[in-house]
């Protein structure tokens, strides 16, 4: 139980995606602009990413390992991201209109979105079962949307502040982001 | 100048895909902490970049219109797995300095949005040597992102250590090889950059509203999310 926990945390806090690791920083940095937007599309990262590392976990313990086939786990793996996240847009825009409105257009953009590979890959690396790899994606993708509506929040305020010319734009967004990522370096110390 | 070194030539200065057109940042920022990891990725991309243009250019009028973007995605993911496993085979070190950063190649930008705007347009020729200018160009930038953060971070270049040399003492500062100094480093790239009057699509990478930065060259995605939001 203890470990568990520990890995939910750690995806989200200690090895935060996007500020140790560096996946999805395109998104990270695009859509950080608008604060709505930024937690929509942590919304659609969490739905996506638990549901992919299931799928990954289960497919690779069944199928490829079981057959010899591990070495074709990054082709495999990105076809049924893709796959899925078609699969998940087309079921929400039936089902439930209302979610697919606030996080339908994101959903495509997630499958280029190199996190949720990523975490995939890392799972099966680590060795993690089935319900270690669910909480591992849900984690990290909780860590994903934590670091976005952060980054988004700070970028509202430096908006207005006056900056020397070459800083603005990308320069003092990307420095923003190395002073969350010095904050969050503060988590590695956290002890059990 | 023939068209052939154009390309080479555009890759490199003119659309550098990091410095310019700032495709790519996630392998840029990750395995940049020494300037050998930043070769390393490089040649390693360089190469699946190369190949899979030959590849989708051989191929343009045979893969429909439809599902190419699939279509692409399945060959570039096989061409990075036997990569990856000739990495495995032949350069243990790097195999795993670079780590999971080696399959993810297949999601680098940089590999799908050549492909879309220009690889299945032109000639294998062309093609080739695009993913040559390409993907030097990239190594170019990442040894570069490599060795700034390399001299900073730990005080040696390509793993010679330096700092007993100097005549004065000095330590190293130990940020610029954690994860924060990636981001600095490339903050000051593109703010030297401003500074002295070079274009980047630095706009597309932070104020791409709703849309993911990647896409902004693998353009397809990007337009049907834009469509069905209005």
């Amino acid at each position: 139980m203890k470990s568990l926990i520990l890995i939910m945390i750690g995806g989200a806090l200690i090895n935060n995606v996007v500020l140790n690791q560096f996946l999805g920083i395109c998104s990270f940095l695009g859509v950080s602009k608008q604060m709505k937007a930024s937690a929509s599309l942590g919304g659609a990262v969490i739905f996506v990413m638990t549901i992919a590392s299931a799928v990954a976990s289960l497919l690779y313990d069944y199928i490829l390992k079981p057959f010899g086939l591990d070495f074709m786990k990054t082709i495999v793996f990105i076809l049924v991201i893709a796959a899925l996240v078609q699969i998940v847009e087309m079921f929400l825009k039936k089902k439930s209109p209302a979610v697919y409105k606030s996080l339908g257009i994101f959903l495509p953009l997630i499958t280029t979105n190199c996190a949720v590979l990523g975490v995939a890959l890392t799972n099966v690396q680590e060795g993690y079962n089935f319900i270690e790899s669910v909480l591992a994606g849900f984690g990290t993708a909780v860590g994903f949307t934590l670091a976005i509506v952060l980054l988004a929040s700070i970028r509202s305020r430096i908006r207005e502040e006056d900056l020397p010319a070459p800083m603005r734009g990308a320069p003092i967004v990307l420095v923003s982001a190395a002073l969350m990522s010095i904050a969050f370096m503060g988590f590695s110390g956290l002890a059990f | 100048m023939n068209r052939y070194a154009e390309r080479i030539y555009n890759g490199v200065i003119k659309e550098n895909p990091t410095l310019i057109l700032m495709l790519g940042m996630c392998p840029t920022l990750a395995v940049s902490t020494t300037a050998l990891n930043g070769v390393g990725m490089g040649v390693s991309t360089m190469a699946v970049l190369i190949l899979s243009n030959f590849v989708i250019s051989l191929l343009r009028k045979v893969i429909p219109d439809q599902v190419r973007l699939p279509a692409y995605i399945v060959i570039v993911a096989s061409l990075v797995t036997v990569t990856e496993l000739l990495i495995e085979a032949y350069l243990p070190g790097l195999y795993k300095a670079l780590g999971i950063y080696i399959p993810l190649i297949v999601v680098n930008c940089i590999i799908l949005g050549r492909a879309e705007a220009y690889a299945n347009k032109h000639t294998p020729g062309l093609a080739v040597m695009d993913g040559i200018g390409m993907g030097l160009g990239f190594t170019i930038a990442l040894t570069l992102a490599g060795l700034l953060r390399e001299v900073l971070g730990s005080g040696s270049a390509f793993g010679f250590n330096f700092l007993q040399y100097l005549p004065f003492e000095v330590e190293p500062i130990g940020i610029f090889i954690q994860p924060p100094g990636a981001f600095l480093v490339i903050a000051l790239f593109i703010a030297i950059m401003n500074a002295i009057g070079i274009k980047t699509r630095q706009r597309e990478l932070v104020e791409s509203t709703g849309c993911d930065g990647c896409c902004a060259k693998c353009a397809t995605p990007c337009e049907k999310a834009e469509e069905e939001a209005k």
